[in-house]
């Protein structure tokens, strides 16, 4: 019998950052289940809708070590990995770790970086480590990059190529707030002053607990029949250049099953599958057309596969 | 989601949907494929106006401009419309008709901003498909419409699917054309076949046919030979007989006025005496194809000795159908190449075959008059001589004659083609008292080898003599072999020098050239006799094939129906796709969902158990507790871990069907 109740150090999470972070639960949400899966996340949308407030709420409820780099075109990558400088006491060489050694990392704009830069981050994400002459320094566990990219501008930015969008588990769009939440946000001014306030909900170790159970949550042989017959449409649809990758289907595994888990269910449904698709697929996907499939798209897509 | 508001908003009107701009190139596709191969026929001002629309709309989508506005496409449609009346003098019939479709196909892409409008275009596209088949029932333009319905479909599946990479829209299109191809074939087996056309055609559908005219002047048999189109095609069971015995026979012209030839009309009401007929070597069997001529001769073999049915034999030996062959046909004869005819000829055709105009020609008169005092064959003798050992010349383009012109052809130009040669002939025989007529129709022909057709072309029309002598018959003589033998044994080509003018299909000198011509020609002929000529009869012969003896229309459209029946099934099995195993927590569920469909709200098909659950609360809160528990233990039982208690969960499922409170009545 599916509980809707979510685990207790969940639903406090989503509540508390709620507060902050109005009227984008479901945004929200998402951005815990990307972290729940182990996966880093990208936030596309204009400046100040709050993309940084999400990330920092987030890391800060989660009781993550935080840092921020705002990515400009003359970044280098020892700007974000750090560097070694000669210590004149003690003759040697001595590392100064850059912003990347950190438990959340929030990469602001990371496509006005010069695709050298991208990279350098896109790797650590990946390998979990730091590798710079010739010595390999491993990163905080866990290791979180919440990258944010500006969609309107584009003029002298590097987009991501489609091998880095892949390493970003989830994409969200956070849109404006409705009438309600900016109201309320106008209201009681800016969201930032209470970050300070926000106090960790978890013990050190817990999330990773967490993200145990959410990694276990079961998957029966129709629930990953129904994810392939989508992963497949994928791959038919006239309208796609190109379907999901098998890689892409074990990203939306689990992020579906993380959704499950936040919902407090101890097995995943059509349902979470439908709800993190967009989400997984979109930055995936390419439109015949060059650009990237709007949710539209993607509903259809999801339309086309049936459940009995 | 908004579009669902916005129709919600408007209740009955469906919001017309928009034309993608790039659907427009495809349509502008459809619009050249389907009205293009009409400009051979129309008018030329309407091609023009046709691709002058066309790349107006094109230059138009290219710019991303505004459609012109709607007085001015009103103003353009009552114009051409009135320049087709004017052209044709009606809007009625063949040609204007089509003309007037080719119109409303350039001009509707004008106001074409609406899928509805494009729809329209693809509809009028296949039926101006159609058209092209009262112009031509050739392979290309049966290949072309191939192209042309492959592009229409594409195009529909373009406009509905969305911008979609070429190859991706071509190859649905294939496959939706493939899969209508056993239907085709089943239906073109066995639709029961009314013998000629199925609508009658108007009056000037036959006015462009080719062939042997039923009278002769000079130059009318050398502007046929011009053409290299066949006249028919024939196949002997036996051996083909020489080359020099290949006499086609035509019309018979025994009436002179001095410049044309004609077929004179039979005297008095009497019945025509039947020709008769002693054949002096085996009957050869053969069936000849021939194409319409919209004559009445079947240009038979000198002389045939059977006959297919629904002919006969004129009194001036030549079979003549019925009524006159209007479609391609096949007729089927024996003829023997040496015979003797009409030794017993009667007077009154006798007494035509030395008639003369008057007082014109005096100096062939007095050539013939030396010759009358010896007998019929010395005579015809001394003018073949002639023929052969004066300066006479064979040539396509002679010199223009005089009122005298049997004088000024046979004693000044001394240049001629085979009627020329005819005519002097039979003049100069009758002139010295000699029965002599002229016999038009075709010599030779070339056989394929690829399929072991003889084929006659229009470039191997011939014109003879014949003369009656007492005792013999009609005896045929060719002045033409006496000035250039070539004619005959090698045919026209060889005979003619150089520098005359003849089709480049006959005078084809390279091997693979020629090879290409005899295969593509052996192609038509099979398309001819199995595509165009599938005629009842035909119909019977397939059937009979498959062991079906006697069938009528009946049984064919009863198997019609079975087999497409059949087919549809095998389709549908193919394309449907496969109902999956399911299982009792399935149908449980699936029962469960048609129950509560019953009663207003049903489950959207990729709608999942919990979504369903919660509109139903949203919409049916009366409803929402127990769907809450049915989509709570389906999606265990699917979803969740199995456990001992799956039976049980089962049955708490299927409880919950029961439990369902009683239908209400719709307007209660």
């Amino acid at each position: 019998m599916p509980a809707t109740t979510r685990p207790p150090p969940i639903g406090e999470i989503l509540a508390a950052a709620d507060q902050v972070v109005l009227g984008k639960s479901r945004q929200t949400r998402l951005a815990l289940c990307c972290l729940l899966a182990r996966g880093h996340l990208l936030i596309e949308d204009l400046p100040g809708v709050g993309k940084t407030t999400l990330a920092h709420t987030l890391a800060r409820l989660l009781g993550f070590r935080f840092a921020r780099v705002q990515f400009t075109s003359d970044m280098l990558p020892a700007d974000i990995l750090g560097v070694s400088i000669l210590d004149r006491e003690r003759s040697n060489f001595r590392f100064l770790p850059g912003p990347i050694f950190t438990q959340v990392l929030l990469a602001d704009e990371i496509n006005r970086a010069t695709p050298k830069t991208q990279s350098a981050l896109l790797e650590a994400m990946e390998e979990g480590q730091v590798t710079t002459e010739g010595e390999t320094r491993p990163l905080p566990e866990p290791f979180f990059v919440i990258a944010t990219q500006n969609p309107s501008s584009q003029i002298g930015t590097f987009p991501l190529p489609e091998s880095q969008l892949d390493r970003f588990l989830l994409r969200i769009e956070l849109g404006y707030p409705d009438h309600h939440a900016e109201r309320s946000l106008l209201e009681s001014g800016g969201r930032r002053e209470q970050l300070p306030a926000l106090t960790a909900r978890l013990a050190a170790g817990d999330f990773a607990a967490l993200q145990l159970q959410a990694a276990a949550v079961h998957a029966s042989p129709a629930l990953l029949d129904y994810l392939q017959q989508l992963v497949e449409a994928s791959r038919n649809d006239p309208r796609l250049l190109h379907g999901l990758s098998p890689r892409a289907a074990l990203s939306l595994l689990a992020a579906a099953r993380a959704w499950a888990f936040t919902d407090g269910r101890g097995m995943v449904l059509p349902e979470d599958v439908q709800a993190v698709l967009p989400a997984v697929a979109r930055h995936r996907l390419r439109l015949v057309s060059g650009s990237h499939p709007a949710a539209e798209d993607i509903t259809a897509l999801m339309r086309s596969v049936p459940l009995v | 989601m908004a579009k669902a508001v916005k129709a919600a908003a408007k209740p009955g009107t469906r919001p017309a949907v928009p034309l993608e701009h790039g659907a427009v190139p495809w349509l502008l596709a459809v619009a050249l494929a389907t009205a293009g191969p009409h400009f051979g026929h129309l008018p030329w001002w309407l091609s023009a106006l046709v691709g002058g629309a066309l790349c107006w709309r094109a230059w138009l989508w290219q710019q991303r401009r505004q459609l012109p506005p709607r007085w001015t496409l009103a103003l353009l449609v009552i114009g051409t419309i009135a320049a087709v009346g004017w052209q044709f003098r009606t809007l009625l019939g063949k040609d204007a008709g089509v003309a007037l479709l080719v119109i409303f196909m350039a001009l509707k892409p004008m106001e074409m901003n609406k899928r509805r409008d494009a729809l329209v275009v693809i509809m009028l596209g296949y039926f101006l498909l159609l058209t092209h088949y009262l112009y031509s029932q050739s392979i290309p333009t049966g290949l072309w419409l191939l192209v042309a319905i492959t592009l229409l479909t594409a195009t529909l599946i373009r406009l509905h699917g969305g911008a979609q990479p070429v190859a991706t829209v071509a190859r649905h299109a294939g496959l939706l054309l493939a899969q209508a191809l056993p239907f085709m074939l089943i239906l073109y087996l066995l639709f029961p076949r009314v013998s000629g056309p199925l609508w009658g055609l108007p009056q000037d559908a036959y006015s462009g046919l080719s062939g042997l005219s039923d009278q002769m002047a000079p130059g009318s048999i050398s502007r046929l030979v011009q053409s290299g189109a066949i006249a028919f095609r024939s196949r002997f069971v036996g051996d083909l007989p020489d080359q020099s015995d290949l006499y086609w026979r035509g019309p018979v012209f025994d009436d002179y006025d001095g410049l044309t030839w004609r077929t004179s009309k039979p005297p008095g009401k009497a019945p025509p005496q039947a020709p008769t007929i002693a054949a002096g070597s085996p009957p050869q069997a053969y069936t000849s194809i021939l194409e319409a001529h919209n004559r009445r001769w079947l240009l038979a073999l000198d002389v045939p000795t059977r006959l297919p049915p629904d002919s006969s034999l004129a009194p001036t030996l030549e079979a003549l159908a019925r009524e006159p062959v209007r479609v391609r046909s096949r007729f089927s004869f024996a003829s023997s190449v040496a015979y003797r005819a009409n030794v017993d000829e009667t007077p009154a055709i006798l007494q035509q075959a030395l008639a003369l105009p008057p007082r014109i020609n005096p100096r062939s008169r007095a050539l013939a008059a030396g010759w009358a005092s010896r007998p019929p064959r010395e005579i015809a003798a001394a003018a073949l001589a002639m023929f052969h050992d004066e300066d006479f010349h064979y040539t396509l383009q002679p010199p223009l004659l005089g009122p005298n012109a049997m004088d000024d052809f046979l004693f000044d130009s001394r240049r001629g083609f085979c009627e020329h040669y005819a005519s002097a002939f039979v003049f100069l025989m009758r002139a010295a008292g000699v029965p002599a007529r002229v016999v038009a129709g075709y010599q030779g022909g070339e056989l394929n080898p690829v399929d072991g057709y003889l084929n006659v072309r229009q470039s191997d029309a011939h014109a003879w003599a014949e003369i009656w002598i007492a005792g013999e018959g009609w005896l045929r003589f060719d002045p033409t072999v006496a000035v250039a033998p070539s004619r005959i044994e090698q045919g026209i080509v060889a005979a003619l020098p150089a520098g005359e003018s003849l089709p480049m299909v006959i005078r084809i000198d390279s091997d693979w050239l020629r090879e290409l011509r005899n295969r593509w020609e052996a192609a038509n002929n099979t398309w001819n006799q199995w595509v165009l000529g599938y005629n009842p009869q035909r119909q019977r012969e397939v059937l009979s094939r498959f062991g079906w003896r006697e069938p009528d229309w009946r049984s064919m459209t009863a198997s019609l129906a079975v087999l497409c029946g059949v087919a549809l099934l095998l389709v549908a099995l193919w394309t449907l796709p496969r109902r999956r195993a399911v299982d009792p927590a399935q149908r449980a569920w699936q029962k469960y969902c048609a129950q509560l469909a019953r009663r207003g709200i049903s489950r959207v098909q990729w709608e999942g158990p919990v979504a369903f659950a919660h509109r139903v609360a949203r919409e049916r809160p009366e409803l929402a507790a127990l769907t809450g528990e049915a989509a709570a233990l389906y999606a265990a039982l699917r979803y969740g871990r199995s456990d001992q208690n799956a039976a049980g969960t089962l049955r708490l499922l299927q409880e919950c069907i029961d439990r369902l409170p009683p239908r209400r009545r719709r307007n209660a």
